[in-house]
């Protein structure tokens, strides 16, 4: 039988000698505690920064337990919850604005389709709950990127496969239109993910405000946006309404 | 500039909780504001609701939907109040006070004066007059048990110190005043289930109300289900009451099920299959209900055959609270789907007795085929089984009554967001099943019949022309595996009349 994995075991010296601590610990100090070289500690540290479960107060500054990493599992929002409680939202939504209407998160390294509202053209449709949408050439993913560090730290390192000619695969500007995502609050892919189809999403926040999931409508380009294929605000203005209202149904901006 | 935008509300009043929401034009809700209240265990089989506590709620969501919605009273063009059906409560007319805890639906106690009404009428005759099974789930019997223990009440009421009323009756006399001057009130759809009004007169009938033994000074007026019967004071003054109808009748009404053949299923706290039969009263067979689908001032009733289950969300919910074995309801999915089968686990929540089609109130639940094999994974999944196969039940009773099996399942209620429950329910109907594009057709249904009522909307085909498929099911099952799991279905079903009929 093979031994415990060593670094797997300083890991977690490390995790539970900062849970302890109070104030962030610096590399020297974490490195003294532990008897560890300084350079097995920095390549430790900089392992679990990537993976979320500790974080520097700022760059280059000291260490200290990330809030994220309290939050593993226990507040993890069920998918089926979500759906149950976003229903009533979605299925408003999906009836206004005659579209397609999705609620995911990100699970696993994927966005995955918690929810999905047939549009109202009576079409012949086929539910596609529990799949997965494309994370950097959806509205849906896009929102995720932008919000939920977890989504962020995923594509890391990874290429941004091209789905369409319209796919933003430079991670730059992506970075670019992530940032402006923040500031509106709202994403759209217009043909990014198959050509002819757009869809505009919006952020879903907990009642301690951490976006845990998106809402979104998905149909044809020229439903969706107008002549210079932008997305008609009024859609807009929809998607992110059902946003603020899941949002509260979670308790997000609620006082009880 | 234009005028402000007008809206309809809905009240709905349930077996778990009450909401408030509002509507627009289109029929999309609005705003929603909503509170569970406590439910009383008191002995085995008896389930009681605090009808203060009820309105207390309502006086608290009422204004709080106005206020999400941004609203104020007079931008709401009308008021629907739906209910949990045959919940019956009695108050003293002086004070507004309940003399005691209101029986729910649910509760068992009343079958110990069953023997008492037979004798006085026929359950056959009984069944010919209102449309049902001579079976306690009515309110008539529940209020014949509350009289018929306290006679110091049973002198009370025939004095006419004390008003008796449904759900429907207790908060629309709360809206209208209450003590000062509140409106004692029923609709046809709520008085018929109370085993006290004629299917076919839509009044109080003496027979019935000698053989129950209820004084007729006790009793709300029958009104229609759909027309103004007066404006709210309490607790937002001025707003029209536009509609009172049961909560099943509702979603039917919601579904727009208007015209005869048209169904609904709905998936609440119990699970209720409605077939809307047109003006024709069609006399029940195979365990199922006639029950009056709604009524229009001066126009001909509308009626419906009903299948009832007792206990459908409402075993989920016991998962919750009593065993412990999920934090939310709607986790009992995500537990369910962690196994492929039930592990040869079936649980049957004849927590009831069992209703339709059976009607055996003796009936108490079982959880049988337990091996060290069965995970609680197994058991949540033998618990969406459940429903799914007590829906079969009364889909074969329908089939069986209505003559053309059913070609698909219309359903509905807050259960529909549980996909692996709906899917079950297609493999073992082996029909597609579909949710429309609001799964709260109570409410909506309470805001249609206000809305027409108030004129908001013009007439039934513009509801008609809001409703959109907004999910379907396919069935998915192997034959064979469905004819074997329905035989050990039925098997444990007929274990639960064993177990009841004991000593």
């Amino acid at each position: 039988m093979p031994g415990n994995v060593q670094s797997v075991e300083r890991a977690a010296s490390m995790l539970q000698l900062l849970a302890e601590e109070n104030e962030p610990l610096t590399l020297q100090q974490i490195a003294g505690a532990l008897s560890l070289a300084k350079g097995t500690a920095h390549g430790l540290l900089r392992t679990l920064v990537d993976v979320g479960f500790i974080e520097q107060v700022h760059p280059a500054g000291p260490y200290r337990v990330s809030a994220e990493l309290f939050r593993l599992g226990v507040d993890r929002l069920d998918l089926n919850e979500l759906r149950a409680r976003a229903l009533n939202w979605t299925d408003a939504l999906a009836a206004r604005t005659g579209e397609s209407t999705r609620v995911a998160a990100f699970r696993q390294g994927h966005v995955v389709v918690a929810h999905h509202v047939f549009s109202a053209d009576e079409t012949r449709q086929t539910l596609v709950t529990g799949t997965y949408v494309p994370l950097h050439a959806s509205a849906l993913g896009k929102i995720l990127l932008a919000f939920d560090p977890g989504a962020a730290r995923s594509i890391i390192g990874q290429e941004l496969p091209s789905l369409t000619y319209r796919t933003v695969t430079d991670r730059f500007a992506l970075q670019r239109e992530l940032a402006v995502i923040r500031d509106v609050g709202w994403a759209a892919a217009v043909e990014e993910s198959e050509p002819g189809i757009c869809s505009i999403a919006a952020s879903i926040r907990d009642r301690g405000g951490h976006v845990v999931a998106a809402v979104g409508i998905e149909g044809p380009v020229e439903q969706l946006c107008d002549e210079r294929s932008r997305p008609r605000p009024g859609l807009v203005t929809q998607v992110v309404r059902a946003g603020r209202a899941i949002s509260r149904e979670l308790g997000h901006g609620r006082d009880e | 500039m234009s005028a402000p935008e007008k809206y309809i509300a809905a009240l709905d009043q349930g077996t778990t909780s009450t909401r408030c929401m509002l509507f627009d034009h289109g029929g999309h809700m609005v705003s929603i504001a909503q509170r569970e209240h406590r439910q009383y265990f008191p002995q085995p089989g008896w389930v009681e609701h605090d009808a203060s506590e009820i309105w207390s709620i309502v006086k608290r969501i009422m204004p709080q939907a106005l206020a999400d919605a941004g609203a104020d009273p007079e931008d709401v063009v009308a008021l629907g109040v739906t209910n949990q059906r045959e919940t019956t409560v009695v108050w003293d007319r002086s004070t507004g006070v309940p003399v005691s805890r209101a029986i729910v639906w649910q509760d068992t106690r009343s079958s110990s004066v069953l023997d008492r009404i037979a004798a006085t009428l026929g359950a056959e005759t009984i069944t010919r007059l209102t449309g049902l099974p001579l079976t306690g789930y009515f309110s008539g019997p529940k209020l014949r048990w509350l009289l018929d223990g306290d006679e110091h009440l049973r002198m009370r009421a025939e004095r006419g110190d004390l008003l008796f009323g449904t759900m429907d009756s207790w908060i629309t006399w709360n809206l209208t005043g209450g003590v000062d001057g509140g409106l004692h009130v029923t609709d046809v759809t709520n008085a018929s289930r109370t085993m006290l009004m004629n299917l076919e007169t839509l009044d109080w009938d003496p027979e019935l109300l000698r053989a129950l033994d209820v004084p007729a000074v006790m009793l709300p007026q029958i009104v229609p289900t759909i027309g103004v019967l007066g404006r709210t004071v309490e607790p937002l003054a001025g707003i029209p009451i536009g509609a009172l109808i049961g909560d099943q009748q509702a979603s039917l009404f919601g579904q727009t099920a208007f015209d005869a053949g048209d169904a609904k299923c709905t998936f609440g706290t119990g699970s209720f299959l409605l077939l809307n039969t047109g003006t024709e009263i069609v006399r029940p067979e195979s365990g199922l209900i006639s029950t009056v689908a709604h009524k229009v001032e001066n126009e001909p009733t509308s009626y419906a055959l009903e299948g009832s289950v007792a206990v459908a969300g409402g075993l989920v919910q016991w998962c919750r609270d009593s065993l412990g074995l999920i934090r939310h309801t709607s986790e009992i999915e995500t537990l369910a789907a962690g196994v492929a089968d039930n592990g040869g686990c079936y649980v049957v929540p004849a927590f009831s007795g069992l209703f339709a089609p059976l009607w055996e109130p003796r009936a108490q639940g079982v959880i049988v085929g337990l091996t060290s094999y069965v995970t609680k994974a197994h058991i949540a999944r033998a618990v969406l089984e459940a429903s799914a196969w007590q829906t079969k039940d009364i889909v074969e009773a329908m089939n069986s009554a209505g003559g053309t099996p059913a070609k698909s399942l219309t359903v509905d209620g807050g259960m529909t967001a549980d996909n692996l429950l709906m899917q079950l329910v297609a493999d073992v109907l082996d029909i597609p099943v579909v949710r429309p594009m609001m799964a709260e057709t109570v409410a909506l249904g309470a805001a249609y019949a206000a809305g027409l009522a108030a004129g908001y909307w013009a007439d039934r085909d513009e509801l008609r022309r809001q409703w959109h498929r907004a999910a379907e099911w396919q069935p998915a099952m192997d034959p064979v595996r469905r004819k074997a799991e329905y035989g050990n279905w039925l098997h444990a079903v007929s274990l639960t009349q064993g177990w009841g009929r004991r000593s």
